[in-house]
Formats: structure tokens, sequence, C-alpha cells
């Protein structure tokens, strides 16, 4: 700590920090000494990485390999409309730097996996997980218990947002929480099912801050308390989580001792491929000419109802597939048909219904609707 | 008994509202409600065994004991970023 000094440029930058005795010079020093990986640089990622930078954090490294797509500007503020089809990484340092070129800041354009997290892991006092899927938080999770390290996590589905800090033995980790993963698309990601823009900045605040007093030694931070957000009630909830003696990574006896196949325990390998196999598959060019020749094909659309509102095929019928088990009697068996989705695989799930209910003249549009607006149709909106 | 569960986020979706009264045996626990609310509201049986569940807003194990007052919220994992 000695050798960290603040200039008079950063005496002026951070003096709202500097009066408050809750900071003070000791704790902006501590700030500017500390450093914190941000695992994703997307919804959670964006307030994480532009608060933090503002706030002083001495150096700041980012895992993320994803390229700036239109459907994220709603909610990533790190990435401006320039940036569509930039890596997320470059957009992201322009912005830190912008806003504090004292920060150093380190950037890994990679996947993490269990091959690489202890080495990005290793140099930073402080993982911030905003990742957008199961087997990288169960790998983030895995690998700060090992490393002893202390995890800010967060998470956001639709108006609901989730925090806390994992850091045993003073509290729980997230296999506490939850020994296991959900089986395999029973809870939709944002992009499958929607998110409020506005959610992950709230989110992303919070686990700014819970960092930020684990660096000041300051507060009481969440550690053993999950905090719930509900945006559509506009209220907070808070329960206590208590380390579990049992659990396999930071229990008594832990049994997990290194990291482990993520995609294989979270069941995500080779799950689409397998569910794709069991129905018999149409391109949408040999639907379009199915169409054309006048023949009475019959295409479901088992999407939901904003998204027929978004884009529709042409004489297709909208029955979306958690009604499929209620309203399935509504089709007719001896007709051909043709269902599909927005990529194809809740359409795969409708034909693996239909087809225990009894219906064989099905076929699964390959692609979904994505794939009718890149050959088909390119005028249709995409989304 | 009746217990009134608090459902959060996908079970929120799945179950088509927020919260739902569920008719349990006196002594009944956590287990118990978990089988009780999916015989109730099917489209939550799969998801139902990884979702975590608070009793007056700790988290307990399976074999928590319910009483008679016991505020219960059911969350399912979230992983979105």
């Amino acid at each position: 700590m000695a050798e960290v000094t603040l200039s008079p440029q950063e005496v002026a930058r951070y003096s709202r920090h500097l009066i408050m005795p809750e900071v003070g010079m000791d704790g902006q020093k501590k700030l500017k000494a500390s450093s914190i990986l941000l695992i994703g640089a997307g919804g959670l990622g964006s307030p994480l990485a532009l608060y933090l930078a503002a706030a002083g954090v001495g150096r700041l490294g980012l895992v993320d390999f994803d390229v700036v797509d239109f459907s994220n500007l709603q909610r990533q503020v790190l990435h401006h409309t320039e940036d569509v089809g930039r890596p997320k990484l470059q957009s992201a340092k322009e912005r830190i730097q912008s806003i504090n070129p004292e920060v150093r800041v380190d950037l890994y354009e990679t996947r993490l996996t269990s091959a690489n997290a202890f080495d990005i892991l290793r140099p930073y006092d402080i993982v911030i997980d905003g990742t957008d899927n199961f087997p990288t938080r169960y790998l983030v999770n895995d690998a700060c218990v090992l490393l002893k390290k202390p995890n800010v996590y967060g998470s956001i589905f639709r108006f609901d947002g989730q925090a806390s800090v994992f850091h045993p033995p003073a509290g729980p980790c997230y296999r506490c929480l939850y020994p296991e993963p959900p089986p395999p698309g029973e809870v939709p990601s944002c992009a499958e099912g929607g998110v409020l823009g506005i959610l992950p900045g709230l989110v992303g605040c919070i686990q700014a801050t819970e960092a930020v007093k684990l660096i000041l030694g300051n507060g009481a931070p969440l550690i053993g308390r999950l905090l719930l957000y509900d945006a559509l009630r506009m209220s907070f909830q808070e329960f206590k989580v208590r380390r579990n003696p049992r659990c396999p990574m930071c229990g008594d006896n832990p049994t997990i001792k290194q990291l482990i196949d993520y995609e294989q325990f979270c069941g995500v390998r080779g799950q689409e491929t397998a569910l794709a196999a069991t129905s018999e598959e149409i391109t949408v060019e040999e639907l379009q000419q199915l169409a054309r020749s006048g023949n009475n094909v019959f295409i479901l659309d088992v999407r939901n109802p904003e998204e027929y509102q978004i884009c529709r095929i042409p004489g297709s019928v909208l029955l979306p597939l958690p009604q499929l088990p209620q309203r399935f009697g509504e089709l007719d068996k001896n007709k051909e048909m043709v269902v599909h989705c927005k990529s194809g695989m809740r359409s795969a799930k409708a034909i693996q219904f239909l087809k225990q209910q009894g219906f064989t003249k099905l076929k699964n549009l390959k692609g979904g609707i994505l794939a009718w607006a890149d050959k088909i149709d390119r005028t249709m909106a995409k989304y | 008994m009746k217990i009134k569960v608090h459902l959060f986020a996908r079970a929120k979706d799945l179950a088509g509202q927020p919260e739902v009264e569920i008719d349990v045996p006196v002594g009944a626990r956590v287990v118990d409600l978990k089988k009780a609310l999916g015989s109730r509201i099917p489209a939550l049986s799969s998801l139902l065994e990884r979702c975590a569940v608070a009793v007056n807003n700790e988290f307990a194990g399976e074999d928590a004991s319910l009483s008679p007052s016991a505020e219960v919220a059911l969350l399912p994992p979230v992983s979105g970023g």
C-alpha cells in the first residue's frame, strides 16, 4: 500500500469519495491498488465496468469473446450503436479509458474454460460473475472457491434480479444454494425469455457496490444473503443462506477438488442436435416450393404471441408451445404439418410431444423463422 | 394446513401466478410441499427439484419442517447476465 499515491488530478477526480470517512485517502488508495475481474462484458458487465472504472479501481480485467449485436444495445450500455459488429472488449476498453485513463485494462478475448480459468482469475483480488449461462456460472464458482477468491454474483431474468457475495468459509458458495443446474432448456436465457433493459443496470450496480465495499473493508457485505429484486413490484427481498456442510465444493469434506467439464455437468453439449435428430426436417427453400406448388401444407408456429407480432411466415397458424398440451385437439392429424419456432428447438419439442399424441405427418422447419428471414424474405424483421 | 408459496422468476411464469396456496398435512416438510406443488401445478414439476426453497426468509433443506404460519418462497436458478 505504501507505494500507492494519488496525483493532484486524481485527488480532484475522486474528491467526492475522499471527503467521506468511509472512503477517504486510505480507501481511495485501496481502490487504486485493487484488481477486479469481470466475467462477461454484457448486461451486467456494462454498469460494472463503467462504475468500477469511474470509482478508481486500479486494474480491471474483462473476459468476453462476443461481438456487439443490435439486440445488445437495449441494455448493454458499454457498447454504442457504432460498435455493432465489433468485439465487445474493444468498445469496452475504449469506454473505460474514456471515463478514467488511470485504470489498467486487461482483455481476455476468449471463452472462460476449465483449462484457462485459473490462469485468468489468479491475478485478481475479486471476481464478478456477469455471465449469461449456467456452465460458466458453475465454473466461476468452483474456480473462486478453489482459489479462495470472493465471487460477487448477479443474475437476471425478465423483471427479476438476484445478487449475492459467495466467499466460503465466511459464507456459502453458489453450489450451497443450487447444488445442481436445472434441466437444460428449463430456464430460458435473456435471448429466449427476454429481459427489461434497465434490470442489469440495477443488478450490476449492486454488484459494483459490493465489490467496492469488499475492497474498502467497510459495511455489511451480501455474504450469506441472497438479495432478490422484482422490478414489476419494485420490491427487494432478502434471504439468509448458510454454508452447506455437505456442499461438494465448500463443505466440510469437499468431493470436488478440481475444475470439471461444466458443459457436460449442465447437460448442454449435444442437446440441440440430439433433439433435432428426433424429427424429420424440411428446409425453408423446400417449404417455399411446397407452398408455391399449391400443396395444402399446414404451417404451425409454436412461438409466443409476442414473437408472432414481430414477424410471421405467411399462412402460418399460431399455437404457442406452452399451450400445446391443452390445445393439440384443435389440430388435424391427417394433414401434412410443418412446425416452426424461432430457430428450431421449441418446434422439435412440439414435434416430440405431438408424436406421443399420435401425430405422424410432421416436419421441423430447419433454422426456424430466422432461416426464412435470411433466405426467403430478406425484408422480414429479425429479433 | 394451508401454506402460501411465493413464486419467483421462471416458476412464476410457468405457474402463471406470483403465489399459490397449497394444502399439506400438519408436520409436512419442504419435500412434501414440493410434491404437492408439482401435482397442483404440473408445469412446475420438472423445475421443482432444482429450485431453492426459503422458509421464513431463510433457505431450508428438503427435510425442514413447516409450521402453519410459514412464509415459503420458491426460487428457481436464474442465469441471465
